[in-house]
């Protein structure tokens, strides 16, 4: 028997090791200390209700243990073999004492569906990816399916593109078929370029046959005979397993002509990126496959009309793609059933900043952000407080406590100012100056502009300088003011989505945090402590002994004063650099 | 390899796969075999995962205990990496988390060997599909 004790943060910090200590002293005085051993693990996730203590292996699972309550569980459970009801989870609608965890609905609150594969299968092995139905669904396609039942299933399931805007894909795959045109093409958009998302490399790196299963299904369903898989060189591992992976289908005849001896023949060739965000945009994505630079052109004509080489071309991001097979295989009914109205299924986040569990996790549509961060995500590091959270990367905004329990879908996403994307979610905490973090991701788009059009390329670097400005303690109420025009003008004319987007995070800051922009403006004062130009660093007279340590620390000598006696730091001088602060051992030097 | 001509091609081959997954975690022999997953995407190779690979690979040779270690992708706990799945024969498998050399030879000692749980489990928080 093992007794397993959550070592998670938000455990830890409610005294469970002393409930590990507690349980083995009182297995020792039962002697019971070799026969049932007492582990402490990672995080189960269920921080809300920690410390969290399962026995093994009937799964019972005990909640909110003190560690008073070793004594019991010993001798109840261990020595009885009857569960202690009282701290057993209990389910908030049903009001009943669960047994196990298996029945306990937050077991569900995560259903991998295109991570289904990742880090269960070896990615270079084919086999171990047939043998969990692997290519079952594009057999099933050719055999049993029209290409017009495909495409129905698709636009029943109800799928949309996980790459950020949320078109349905059934609809992209209807309008791609009904082009008549002599070649068309499969493209599959695996340019990931958010910072902070990384589930497409994952899934091509453990699940990379799901991908060409699921381009060679909607090449049966849109009359094309290739795919082109634009993917970033950046991402060198993912390529190599990818070539692997093409290369055993190609032998198994799962790729090439007359796929399972039908007249359908599909190959797939790789097209490397050099790494511009702005080639995640399907046409400006196309222009680099041709080999011209990498910009984007207005729609119409859309790809499914004149795409790659002027053919009609589809294009889907790679956990789009991930989840089609399971559509096709298990029935579009039981995507359709996952999920909220208008967002079918389930989508993956990969989650960064200051969480602690960083990682990617997947949960159904509607999942509340107080679910993801505060229980999967295991909270905020270091017990400090939530303050934001950015999803959607540099085009996305920021979300504040407010919009905690609202259910993520694409719509209510928008609708709170912010957007999908392709579901990066950047966690920050009391310490962020969302003055700076706007500042951060618009540092990003003024980079990755691509420079064709002037709203972006101008309008964007404008909205840098003056959030520098600002950060420096130079702005006025009128910058404000002049942040919001320029933030709408840029939206309203850019030619493509980077640009229509790239305002979000001023905009989202500026609506959520007017109160920490007004600080730095009129008080010049940053409220999180973070921007260096605005600190101010002073000597506490009563606490300064005149060792002497801060100014023969100072780089700049703007510290003077006599030994013994109470220092100063001359303001005009002083460059912020924080050396005094680290060097006084007596708490005197001051920073606000 | 032979190509895939028909349906029935590909259902003949899922099943040997599956025949031959599972002789892995059960075995031809009573005892069965050890079956060990190393997490081999970007984040684990990042933070060493591939000599630990190498480890549990010879390790588990010179200390004579039958097992087969592959490499899989990402197990979506890359705050913990290098993550580490050990599935003992009929039972379910557990993940390891903050594996190193230290940890790996724990695991061996204690876990392969005599079925002892040591610290660093990765509880699993969600749902397969099948």
């Amino acid at each position: 028997m093992h007794l397993l004790v959550c070592g998670g943060t938000g455990c830890r910090a409610a005294e469970s090791s002393l409930i590990l200590e507690s349980l083995k002293r009182e297995l020792e005085e039962k002697g019971l200390g070799n026969e049932v051993q007492v582990i402490m693990t990672g995080c189960f996730g269920f921080c809300e209700k920690g410390p969290v203590v399962k026995v093994m292996p009937d799964n019972t699972f005990y909640v909110q243990v003190k560690p008073e309550d070793a004594a019991v569980i010993v001798a109840e459970h261990v020595i009885k073999g009857r569960p202690v009801q009282r701290l057993l989870y209990v389910d908030p609608k049903s009001k009943e004492h669960v047994p196990d965890s298996k029945h306990m609905g937050f077991y569900r609150k995560q259903i991998r569906i295109a991570l289904r594969n990742c880090g269960f299968i070896n990615p270079e092995n084919i086999d171990e990816y047939i043998a969990r139905e692997g290519y079952a669904a594009l057999g099933k396609c050719i055999s049993e399916l029209t290409p017009a039942d495909v495409i129905d299933s698709i636009k029943k399931s109800g799928l949309r593109g996980r790459g950020g805007a949320g078109f349905p894909t059934g609809l992209k795959w209807e309008i791609a078929s009904k082009n008549k045109a002599d070649q068309k093409y499969v493209v599959c958009n695996a340019d990931e370029g958010d910072p902070g998302a990384f589930m497409d490399r994952s899934v091509l790196e453990g699940d990379p046959h799901s991908i060409l299963e699921a381009m060679a299904i909607c090449g049966y369903a849109i009359g094309a005979s290739k795919g082109l898989i634009y993917i970033r060189a950046e991402y060198p591992l993912a390529i190599q397993r990818l070539k692997i992976a093409l290369g055993q289908a190609r032998e198994y005849g799962l790729l090439g002509k007359n796929i399972f001896g039908s007249d359908f023949s599909f190959d797939i060739e790789l097209r490397y990126g050099a790494g511009a965000f702005v080639c995640g945009e399907e046409t400006a994505l196309i222009h680099s496959m041709e080999g011209m630079r990498g910009e984007p052109t207005n729609k119409p004509p859309f790809p499914a009309e004149s795409g790659f080489l002027g053919k009609p071309s589809n294009v889907n991001n790679v956990e789009t793609f991930a989840s089609v097979p399971v559509i096709i295989s298990k029935g579009w009914e039981w995507f359709s059933s996952i999920g909220t109205e208008k967002s079918k299924g389930t989508k993956v986040f990969a989650l960064a900043g200051k969480i602690n569990n960083v990682g990617l996790i997947e949960v159904p549509m509607g999942t509340t952000l107080r679910e993801i961060i505060f229980e999967i995500g295991g909270g905020i590091k270091n017990g400090k407080k939530f303050k934001a959270v950015q999803t959607g990367g540099p085009s996305g905004g920021c979300l504040t406590e407010k919009h905690l329990d609202t259910p993520i879908d694409f719509d209510n996403l928008v609708a709170a100012g912010s957007m999908m994307g392709s579901g990066g979610m950047i966690v920050m905490d009391e310490d962020d100056c969302m003055v700076s973090i706007a500042k951060f991701f618009l540092e990003f788009t003024v980079e990755e502009s691509c420079g064709k059009c002037a709203p972006c390329r101008i309008g964007n670097k404008r909205l840098h300088e003056l959030l520098t400005h600002i950060t420096k303690g130079n702005g006025t109420m009128a910058d404000l003011d002049r942040l919001k025009n320029m933030c709408n003008v840029i939206k309203d004319t850019s030619l493509c989505g980077l640009g229509q987007t790239s305002p979000n995070p001023v905009l989202s800051t500026l609506n959520n945090f007017m109160d920490e922009y007004v600080a730095h403006v009129t008080e010049k004062r940053c409220p999180a402590g973070s921007c260096r130009e605005l600190m101010k660093y002073s000597i506490i007279v009563d606490k300064c002994v005149g060792c002497t340590a801060c100014a023969r620390g100072c780089p700049v000598n703007a510290i003077s004063g006599e030994r013994k006696g109470p220092h100063f730091i001359d303001q005009e001088k002083c460059i912020k650099c924080g050396a005094c602060f680290e060097k006084c051992k007596f708490g005197a030097v001051l920073i606000n | 390899m032979e190509k895939l001509k028909s349906l029935a091609d590909l259902k003949r081959i899922r099943e040997e796969a599956k025949v031959k997954l599972e002789l892995r975690v059960r075995g031809d022999n009573p005892e069965g075999l050890v079956q060990v997953k190393v997490a081999m995407a970007t984040c684990g190779i990042a933070s060493g995962a591939k000599p630990i690979m190498d480890f549990f690979v010879d390790e588990l040779d010179k200390r004579g205990i039958g097992a087969v270690v592959t490499q899989t992708g990402c197990m979506g706990y890359c705050y913990a990496e290098p993550t580490v799945e050990v599935q003992l024969p009929g039972q379910e498998p557990v993940v390891f988390g903050y594996v190193d050399r230290k940890k790996a030879d724990e695991i061996i000692e204690k876990y392969i060997k005599n079925g002892e749980l040591v610290e660093g489990i990765i509880p699993v928080n969600y749902e397969k599909i099948d």
